[in-house]
């Protein structure tokens, strides 16, 4: 019998992601919001590991009270229960205080063996709030697993995307792992288990119910201040020759010389 | 338009409609082309639970009815009619055993129909009893404690994939149609085989086969519900399941319009997109109209049909045949908006042309429905 706790985000659905430029941050306004890509394939990996060696799921994010969604949405593809931390102080976090506050909220959950997350969040892009809560709760940490090969007497072993090819690593549980696309693909949540997250309690934890130190929460928690943010400009378009391939060659080596 | 679903009803559609994008549209031209079974379509359908929809809890399903089923096939069409009319003729095939069958049969047969394990198929047609089903050759003869059935049926959808087949045989060729009798044969029986695979011009990932029967023994238990009442189970069975046709046929016009509408206002000619133009907005108004009326027809037939409403074979047959000559107008027209292109593989809408066309013939022909409904109307007439 296994825990797996699945941590999830609420991202904007967009991949052109704008910015404030006198907040920095990011505009949510006039977009929808969507579980994060990357954490749907960890989602489905805790159901696998689930249905495999048996066990319970417990979703947990940090967010506005609308991030509930992503937690019935985690549901009503089979997960048992979700729990959102939600509260002021956790405002203006950065990837520190997010970890930080997640690690705190895992452990106010009770017992786990296994945490996964997404290899990182589609609006952020830092990968960092992963190894972050292993850091916190002081437990091993396998980033980029592209496959679980298996789990037995307490330890578990891994693929490990590396930009070669992958390596093969053994870890004690309890661990957190963070997971790439190539490991599954997630799957379509059944009419009963939307029926069933439509009915489900989803359990708000705030600050005050954690053991946490109020320093660390939030903005001022986040050793991280940023200075300003801002889309890179776009490429300006190239110039295309076309006609004979002499012609094309010569007005190359031309524009080559006056480069020089 | 706002058909007031229920929470339920809203969720089953939108889960129809991302299996449909996410499973259902990136394979649709690739088994159309290879004329291949969507496996995994309806293994995601089956996991979905949407098979179960219409079916009542008792027997594994959902609770809903022929509106739920309507609304799921008119989900899967707008991304291919194919896969669709495959979910749909299981529930075709379900459909008979759940109006005619005892207690023993629906609860033997109808829970494993509902998640999905297995998939129906309901087999009525023969070369020379299409639109006449009372002129069928396939027979039934007592001996004992089974029935021996002899004789071949084709056109059969899901023929060969499925499971379990509905098929209607006589027991007494002299008494007609009195003399057919419905029978639930499993795969795998022996002396039950499968013939000709056709090659069909739409709804080609759809798997339509010969049945055929040489001595092939059936248990007396597997007849539904009494020797001689094949012919109105089979008239029971169309006027529950028509309205599922006819939301196959709206699917494919809504999904057909959805894509024109979009290339209308893609393409430019004249320095401008082809959607400013009158001559196509006209069009494209029309084509939304007559979809709309189509489906305020498909769903109160579905509701009344749910509700237990006497005489429900005219409505059940104006929203077969109007739908399905909707679907075929909308589909030529949106070829005639996509103009050259359109006439063209490389673009999706040709198929949907093609899959609109059966709409038209099958579970009785649009001129039976047309005798269907004006029977209907006669018979009111002379009640008055």
């Amino acid at each position: 019998m296994l825990n797996i706790v699945v941590c999830v985000k609420q991202v904007p659905d967009t991949t052109d992601v704008r910015i404030d430029p006198e907040t920095n941050t990011l505009i949510r306004e006039g977009v929808d919001s969507i579980m994060n890509p990357f954490d749907m394939y960890a989602v489905e990996e805790a159901l696998r590991i689930k249905e495999k060696h048996e066990g319970k799921v417990t979703v947990i994010s940090m967010g506005p009270p609308q991030a509930e969604s992503i937690l019935r949405e985690a549901i009503s593809m089979g997960v048992d229960d979700g729990v959102l931390l939600s509260d002021r102080a956790f405002a203006g976090s950065d990837t520190w205080a997010t970890s930080y506050t997640l690690a705190k909220g895992i452990q106010s959950i009770g017992q786990f063996d296994i945490i996964i997350c997404g290899k990182q969040a589609a609006d952020g892009d830092t990968a960092q709030v992963g190894p972050g809560i292993a850091v916190h709760l002081n437990i091993p940490q396998i980033t980029y697993v592209k496959k679980v090969e298996n789990i037995e007497n307490g330890k578990i072993t891994v693929e490990r995307l590396i930009e070669e090819g992958y390596e093969i690593i053994e870890a004690s549980l309890p661990c957190l792992m963070s997971v790439v696309k190539e490991i599954n693909e997630p799957r379509i949540p059944s009419l009963k288990g939307m029926m069933r997250s439509k009915k489900a309690q989803i359990k708000t934890i705030r600050a005050d119910d954690l053991d946490v130190k109020s320093e660390y929460l939030g903005l001022d928690g986040s050793p991280t201040q940023v200075v300003k943010i801002f889309s890179p400009p776009a490429r300006e378009k190239g110039e295309m020759f076309t006609g004979e391939v002499s012609d094309i060659v010569e007005k190359l080596s031309n524009v080559i010389k006056e480069i020089k | 338009m706002d058909y007031l679903l229920t929470e339920e009803q809203k969720m089953m559609q939108d889960l129809a409609r991302k299996i449909a994008d996410e499973k259902i549209r990136p394979v649709a031209k690739e088994l159309d082309e290879k004329s291949e079974f969507p496996y995994e379509v309806m293994k995601a359908l089956a996991d979905s639970d949407l098979f179960g929809v219409y079916l009542p809890e008792k027997y594994g399903g959902f609770g809903g009815g022929v509106f739920e089923l309507c609304l799921i096939t008119e989900e899967l069409s707008k991304a291919c009619g194919g896969i669709a009319v495959c979910y749909a003729a299981s529930a075709l095939g379900t459909i008979p055993i759940l109006i005619m069958g005892n207690e023993e049969q629906k609860k033997k047969y109808i829970p494993d129909l509902a998640s999905g394990k297995k998939i129906a198929a309901f087999a009525v047609t023969e070369p020379e009893a299409g639109s006449d089903a009372s002129a069928i050759q396939t027979t039934a003869k007592k001996e004992g404690d089974h029935y021996v059935i002899n004789g071949m049926k084709h056109f059969i959808t899901n023929g060969g994939v499925a499971d379990t087949y509905v098929v209607i045989a006589t027991t007494n060729k002299t008494k007609g149609a009195r003399g057919a009798t419905a029978f639930i044969i499993e795969k795998g029986t022996k002396g039950f085989t499968f013939g000709k695979k056709e090659d069909k011009l739409g709804i080609r990932a759809s798997t339509t086969t010969e049945l055929v029967f040489n001595d092939c023994k059936v248990p007396a238990e597997n007849v539904l519900g009494k020797e001689g009442m094949g012919f109105i189970a089979t008239m029971r069975t169309f006027d529950a399941s028509r309205p599922g046709v006819a939301a196959q046929a709206l699917g494919i016009a809504q999904g057909a319009l959805d894509l024109t509408v979009k290339y209308a206002t893609e393409r430019k000619q004249f320095g401008k997109s082809i959607s400013n133009f009158q001559g196509i907005q006209f069009m494209l108004a029309d084509m939304a109209t007559e979809i709309e009326a189509a489906r305020a027809l498909v769903y109160s037939t579905a509701r009344m049909i749910d509700a237990k409403k006497n005489n429900v074979a005219g409505a059940s047959a104006m929203s077969k045949m109007y739908a399905s000559d909707v679907a075929m107008k909308v589909t030529v027209d949106c070829i005639q908006i996509y103009g050259g292109y359109g006439y063209m593989k490389d673009y999706p809408i040709e198929k949907y042309m093609r899959d609109a066309k059966i709409t038209q013939i099958y579970e009785g022909t649009n001129q039976i429905q047309r005798s269907i409904i004006a029977a209907s109307l006669i018979k009111e007439s002379r009640k008055k």
